[in-house]
């Protein structure tokens, strides 16, 4: 099996459904020519024409209308948003229109929307951010957040598959520092499944990702037996390996880089505390970003998202409590 | 908060001849926020296991009876809403877990066993981790004092008292895995030292309070059975070599109870019949593909045996009916009941179908289809199982081809189905010619009260039920 960064393995998988499947097209700002901001099309628009990896005008509004209405007409668009936090300009047509229509007429809207999210790397508020919790809650979209290559190329290939709108949260984090065996031939990994990134016994830390290599850092540095669970999707996630894995350990850490208040891992600890209520032993934990912009001076966003050394304290006291 | 009033939850009534019932969880804890109508607790009567919904919403103050305990039906269990309980607490529990216990236990956690004779191994350590009971201080409570739901699961499971296991979580708490090991040390120890942890392992590890004379419920509690309470006490006698003990379920011992009961009450008497069920077996052949198709359900032998007894019961009125306090009881209709074996195969159940005479066969094969699913899987409502006026009873599945049931009480008669076999018979043609031929025969029974049945009646009655089953037609439902 070749190895591929993260960045490669999303491209790989795009360039093979491209390849495999005519419907499948790209558009976004400088996804042709340029070959993408962080060059995930490079090479693309050469081998597929500019017809199927379309620069679009300056415009994520005029991106997601162009893609749902394709969608509909039955092409499978794969929009690229150069940055994440850009999503918000195309609310209205993701969210009233495609998250809506499957349910409101029957039609398919299969739309996959590339999103270079997370921080590390002083882009400030405007380049940093991780929004999945805010479209994890809009009924009718799907969230993905893979965290290894081998992850990234699987599942960008059933986003593309799915019927539904599926939001592809690709960490800017992890494009060229994480690299991994990833298959050649095409395969895809399922939407919706967690992956067991480490087995323990004594706690577990319920991640997704850039997080993951957070908490793996951080459960080397602790004297205990950490499992750790990679959603992979936020949304469907899998609540029965999050549930098996807290009936296994009965103390559980919830960690994202993105906002605590509102994040999708309140989410995680309610369901815990109803469904599994019987099997703890020690209150859920959230390590979360504070409820701020993400700052833009180097210090400050150190402080700003969580660091190994944030989750090798929480996971002493739970492991301790 | 705690505002207002406190309510009181009460042991509630599962059905007419229920006088008690054991609690086997509480979903709730002292300071839990409840929700009227949610489930706080799950109780077992000998009729049926359900769930106890809130009677309102607010903080659940206190819980009075612990995890495993039998009490009256009318026994305050817990309270909601109101001021916490102070100090005074455990005094006005009606059942108190232990006098001598100083410090009010504010969780519900099975608390308090019998003091074990001879705890197994981590004993010394035990004793000294144990919490000071007079320092109520919070640094102490918020200690030791916490048991996670986790480990209140394991402790209730395995009837430990966590109080006695060395904590070495924050505060002394006892963790999770502090719990696991104290129970497989004490499994580990030898045998002598095994005896005494078995016998704190009983499902009632609540101390007991000593068996209070009940307010002498309407039905006797015969002495033969006995209560979790007595089998927790320190006085039961160890187990004999070869030999170990089981506490009786809350439903063994009903059974128990109601079987004593109905011998000690109607005279028992059964008449036996042969039946040709040849017809019947071709009927069934014939409308089976149609019924599971059409319908998703087995027309049972069952139910055309259950079908033609309805019939003949109208006839029979004696026989659908009761003897109450020196007069006859008489219906104008059928809620027939089925003795269900329960799919652990530990215990009977007899749930009824309502209004029996209403029904033809299709639908009295999905009736009996519904209640016996619902029997096995736990899923039965009071009102299912109350109420009935006849049974069937029908151990022919096992082969069996004679049998003496006893009645359901305050029932007349319960019949006995059993194995439909093929025989060799005499059948005497319609010119008087006599022949053997090869029949499917099955025995049925009818055991009666000889106190309002006589067995002339009873034979009519057995006599007519044959006559339907031996004539039915394929027009017939």
């Amino acid at each position: 099996m070749p190895e591929m960064t993260y960045l490669q393995a999303i491209s790989d998988g795009l360039r093979q459904e491209m390849r495999r499947d005519k419907r499948v097209f790209v558009i976004g700002e400088d996804v042709g020519v340029y070959g993408g901001a962080f060059k995930v099309t490079l090479g693309f628009q050469e081998e597929f024409g500019s017809w199927r990896v379309i620069d679009a005008p300056l415009s994520e509004t005029a991106i997601m209308g162009g893609a749902t209405g394709a969608a509909l007409m039955g092409l499978r668009p794969v929009a690229e948003m150069q940055f994440a936090d850009f999503v918000s300009c195309a609310w209205d047509h993701l969210v009233t229109v495609a998250a809506k229509q499957r349910w409101r007429v029957g039609t398919p809207v299969p739309i996959v929307l590339r999103l270079p999210s997370g921080g590390g790397f002083s882009g400030g508020p405007f380049h940093s951010q991780n929004p999945e919790s805010s479209f994890a809650h809009i009924p009718g979209l799907k969230c993905v957040c893979p965290s290894t290559p081998e992850d990234a190329k699987g599942l960008i290939i059933s986003a593309i598959e799915d019927p539904s709108p599926v939001l592809f949260f690709e960490h800017k984090h992890l494009y060229r520092r994480i690299k991994g065996e990833v298959p050649e031939e095409r395969y895809t990994v399922p939407i919706g499944k967690a992956r067991i990134h480490h087995e323990g016994t004594d706690a577990t830390v319920v991640t997704w990702g850039a997080m993951v290599y957070t908490a793996e850092e951080a459960s080397s540095q602790v004297d205990a037996s950490i499992e750790i669970v990679d959603l992979r999707s936020v949304m469907p996630w899998d609540k029965q390996a999050v549930l098996d894995s807290v009936r296994k350990t009965s103390k559980v850490l919830v960690l994202h880089e993105d906002t605590r208040t509102g994040g999708f891992g309140g989410e995680i600890a309610a369901t815990i505390a109803e469904e599994a209520f019987e099997d703890l032993d020690a209150p859920v934990r959230r390590i979360a970003a504070p409820d701020t912009p993400v700052p833009f001076s180097p210090a400050l966003e150190k402080a700003f998202i969580p660091q190994v050394d944030d989750v090798v304290r929480g996971l002493r006291e739970l492991v301790e409590y | 908060m705690a505002t207002g009033t406190a309510v009181d939850v009460v042991m509630p009534q599962m059905g007419v001849s229920v006088s008690e019932g054991t609690i086997t969880k509480w979903l709730k804890q002292a300071g839990d926020q409840v929700e009227a109508d949610e489930t706080l607790l799950e109780i077992s009567t000998d009729k049926v296991d359900t769930e106890v919904p809130s009677p309102a919403s607010g903080v659940v103050t206190e819980i009075l009876v612990p995890e495993g305990q039998t009490v009256d039906v009318g026994t305050v269990l817990a309270r909601i809403g109101g001021e916490a309980p102070a100090a005074e607490t455990a005094a006005a529990a009606p059942a108190p877990p232990e006098p001598q216990g100083e410090r009010p236990e504010p969780d519900a956690a099975p608390s308090e066993p019998a003091p074990a004779p001879a705890a197994p191994e981590p004993a010394p350590a035990a004793a000294q981790a144990a919490p000071t009971p007079a320092e109520p201080d919070d640094a102490t409570t918020n200690g030791k004092a916490f048991v996670s739901p986790v480990v209140a699961r394991i402790a209730g499971e395995h009837g430990v008292d966590p109080s006695k296991v060395p904590g070495t979580g924050t505060g002394g708490r006892v963790t999770k895995r502090d719990i696991l090991a104290f129970i497989e040390g004490g499994e580990q120890t030898s045998i002598t030292a095994r005896e005494p942890a078995e016998a704190v392992a009983a499902p009632a590890p609540a101390a007991p309070p000593p068996p209070a004379a009940p307010p002498a419920p309407a039905a006797p509690v015969p002495a033969a059975a006995p209560t979790p309470a007595t089998v927790a006490g320190q006085e039961q006698a160890a187990p004999g070599a070869g030999e170990t003990l089981e506490p009786m379920s809350a439903m063994r011992r009903g059974i128990a109870e109601h079987m004593r009961r109905s011998l000690d009450t109607s005279a028992h008497v059964t008449s036996a019949i042969e039946v040709d069920m040849t017809n019947v077996v071709g009927v069934r052949g014939k409308v089976k593909r149609e019924f599971e198709q059409a319908y998703g359900v087995n027309p049972t032998y069952l139910a055309f045996v259950a079908r033609a007894t309805v019939d003949t019961l109208r006839d029979y009125p004696y026989v659908n009916g009761e003897l109450r306090d020196g007069q006859i009881v008489t219906r104008t209709y059928v809620n027939l009941g089925f003795a269900v074996e329960l799919a652990d195969g530990k215990g009977l159940i007899v749930p009824v179908v309502k209004n029996a005479e209403t029904l033809n066969l299709l639908g009295m094969a999905k009736g009996i289809a519904d209640i016996a699913a619902r029997a096995r899987n736990k899923q039965l409502l009071p009102d299912d199982v109350a109420g009935g006026t006849f049974t069937i009873t029908n151990p022919g599945g096992y082969g069996t081809f004679h049998g003496t049931p006893v009645i359901s009480q305050p029932q007349a008669a319960i019949l006995g189905t059993y194995a439909i076999v093929k025989r060799p018979w005499v059948i005497t043609d319609h010119d008087g010619t006599d022949s053997i031929a090869i029949r499917s025969m099955m025995n049925l029974t009818l055991t009666y009260d000889h106190r309002l049945i006589d067995g002339a009646l009873a034979g009519r009655f057995l006599r007519d039920l044959r006559e339907r089953l031996q004539t039915w037609g394929e027009s017939d439902y």
